[in-house]
């Protein structure tokens, strides 16, 4: 049986399978016919309790229903096929891709994501070549030699009748200059060398960071145990060059001084009792928003804490932090949808955002945002900010308007949206 | 009486080479390693070509040969630029600042004397 990637698809096909119709399937978990309706056309999300009672009805395990990983692989296929907009590609057939061919599509995502790291590598090599002081001094250098040595041999060649004197003398001067070329060849391959060791896959030190947070569900046990952050960006494999081990001790850093002023055990009792307000948990550890923001998105993933994204970036709207939710999937190169309330934050700085938002395949989210100084503010230099916005998804049936969004523009196949940058591919393939 | 080249260049063997090549061709050759006063050097020597590097301890060719274009006396002054910069936009920032020809090293010592005396040559017929 070919499955689909997305939940409601699964949960019509299993349905169907059992040769359920739709309206006794509601009334058995408890919902009308309309909603289930548009669960299974994936116009609603589907979780908590409501996924329980399906799989359950249905015999199956709530994990085979469930979708997550193969949402964000089917938004990284999606992003694949806008980066090659001359090849078509059966889009309407992804959700089948991922379902029937899983191992494919892991590797087609991940082939992208090599893809785009190489390229980038390549325009950071050449921003080098084209910028970086030392190498430009090290080819200054090789080529003046070069040009000595030149114009000397030329010399020695061209006239027959050049002295002794005048022999002696330029031959000196092209052992000096060989062995002054000798050395500054040595010197730029050893600099090359240290560049081309910086290649790993991850295109900058702030992917290898993510990579990090990833692979450890943005919950770092050794920090939490109070271990030291140097320590740590030494140890992970994913900080894998000296740029990216100084950007993960500033992230480290937060995190330990973050679970230091918000210890677990205390925080995850404190956000059970104030219902996953970071406001009130704010205000119980007297503590800025934005730590208490991003505590709770390093809690461990777990049956009583709800699934929680979070996504910051700087005034330039560059991703600083990732970390997608079940049913959003945040991008992984650029920038991501200009109607995220992360945004909005960056217009009013100081003042916390809270909207409704909703992805493209329905699922909905409770965004709290919020724009604060990144540094320490100073009278003579205008303050820095960033934003930070909390993803905490929201439960089955939900009828308040929401705020439509996606990922990206390039993967989001919303018409009619006001914010557009640029043409999607999704509907021209 | 010969023609004088100063000859602006931090390089001792390539000084040494240029002044060989421009000496047996006839030229009288002075030399300038420092670029902070090139400018005044060019003043003092009054040469009919300069050979100007671009990489000079203290100013860049770039600023002497803008300096030298801003002024009266040497705004035609024929002028040959020796670089190891070839990109094209160093190629275009000396010609938007009015260098007569840009270089680049490594180059041919027929190449760069032919050019040193297409100068001088363009320059008498032009005064």
């Amino acid at each position: 049986m070919p499955k689909s990637a997305l939940t409601g698809s699964r949960i019509r096909e299993h349905r169907l399978m059992r040769g359920l119709k739709q309206a006794d399937l509601a009334r058995q978990i408890g919902i009308s016919a309309s909603y289930l309706n548009l669960i299974e056309h994936n116009r609603r999300r589907i979780g908590g309790k409501t996924l329980l009672a399906l799989s359950e009805v249905l015999g199956i395990d709530p994990s085979t229903l469930s979708q997550g990983a193969e949402r964000a692989v089917v938004t990284q296929l999606q992003d694949a096929a806008a980066s090659d907009v001359d090849t078509l590609v059966e889009l309407d057939q992804i959700d089948d891709l991922v379902a029937r061919f899983p191992g494919w599509a892991a590797k087609i995502t991940a082939q992208h994501r090599r893809l785009r790291a190489l390229e980038q590598t390549v325009g950071g090599l050449n921003d080098r070549l084209t910028h970086d002081p030392v190498l430009s001094e090290k080819m200054h250098e090789v080529l003046s030699t070069v040009s000595a040595i030149r114009s000397t041999a030329s010399i020695l060649v061209a006239t027959p009748d050049l002295g002794t004197e005048w022999q002696a003398r330029f031959y000196s001067n092209i052992d000096t200059e060989s062995r002054r070329l000798a050395d500054s060849s040595a010197s730029m391959a050893a600099h090359l060398d240290v560049l081309s060791r910086k290649d790993t896959g991850r295109a900058t030190p702030l992917e290898a960071v993510f990579a990090a947070f990833d692979a450890r569900g943005h919950h770092l046990v050794e920090l939490e145990e109070g271990g030291d952050p140097h320590a740590l960006a030494t140890q992970l494999p994913e900080i894998d060059s000296a740029e990216a081990r100084a950007l993960a001790l500033q992230y480290f850093r937060t995190y330990s001084a973050d679970a230091l002023a918000m210890p677990l055990d205390a925080f995850e009792a404190a956000a059970h009792e104030l219902n996953f307000d970071p406001a009130a948990l704010a205000g119980r550890f007297s503590v800025p928003l934005e730590a208490a923001l991003r505590r709770l998105a390093s809690l461990p993933r777990g049956a009583t804490i709800p699934d929680i994204g979070l996504v910051s970036c700087d005034a330039a709207g560059a991703l600083l932090v990732r970390k997608s939710p079940s049913g959003l999937a945040l991008p992984w190169f650029g920038a991501g949808c200009p109607l995220w309330p992360l945004y909005a934050a960056l217009n009013a700085p100081g003042v916390p955002i809270r909207r409704l938002i909703e992805g493209e395949d329905g699922a909905r989210f409770t965004a709290m945002a919020l724009a604060h100084p990144s540094g320490p503010l100073r009278f003579d230099r205008p303050p820095v900010y960033h934003a930070i916005m909390l993803l905490v998804a929201q439960d089955d049936q939900q009828d308040d308007p929401a705020i439509p969004v996606g990922s990206s523009c390039r993967i989001c196949a919303r018409s009619d949206c006001d914010a557009r940058r640029e043409p999607t591919v999704l509907t021209q393939a | 009486m010969s023609k004088t080249v100063l000859l602006v260049e931090d390089e001792p063997n390539i000084i040494e080479a240029i002044s060989f090549l421009l000496e047996r061709d006839g030229w009288t050759v002075r030399i300038h390693s420092q670029g902070g006063d090139a400018v005044e050097a060019v003043a003092r020597v009054a040469p009919d070509v300069v050979v100007l590097d671009v990489m000079l301890p203290g100013r860049s060719g770039f600023d002497i040969l803008r300096d030298l274009r801003s002024e009266a006396t040497t705004k035609e002054l024929p002028i040959l630029m020796l670089t190891a910069r070839g990109q094209t936009k160093d190629r275009e920032l000396a010609e938007s600042y009015g260098v007569s020809h840009f270089m680049t090293k490594p180059f041919s010592n027929e190449e760069m004397l032919g050019k040193v005396r297409e100068l001088y040559a363009a320059s008498v017929d032009k005064s």
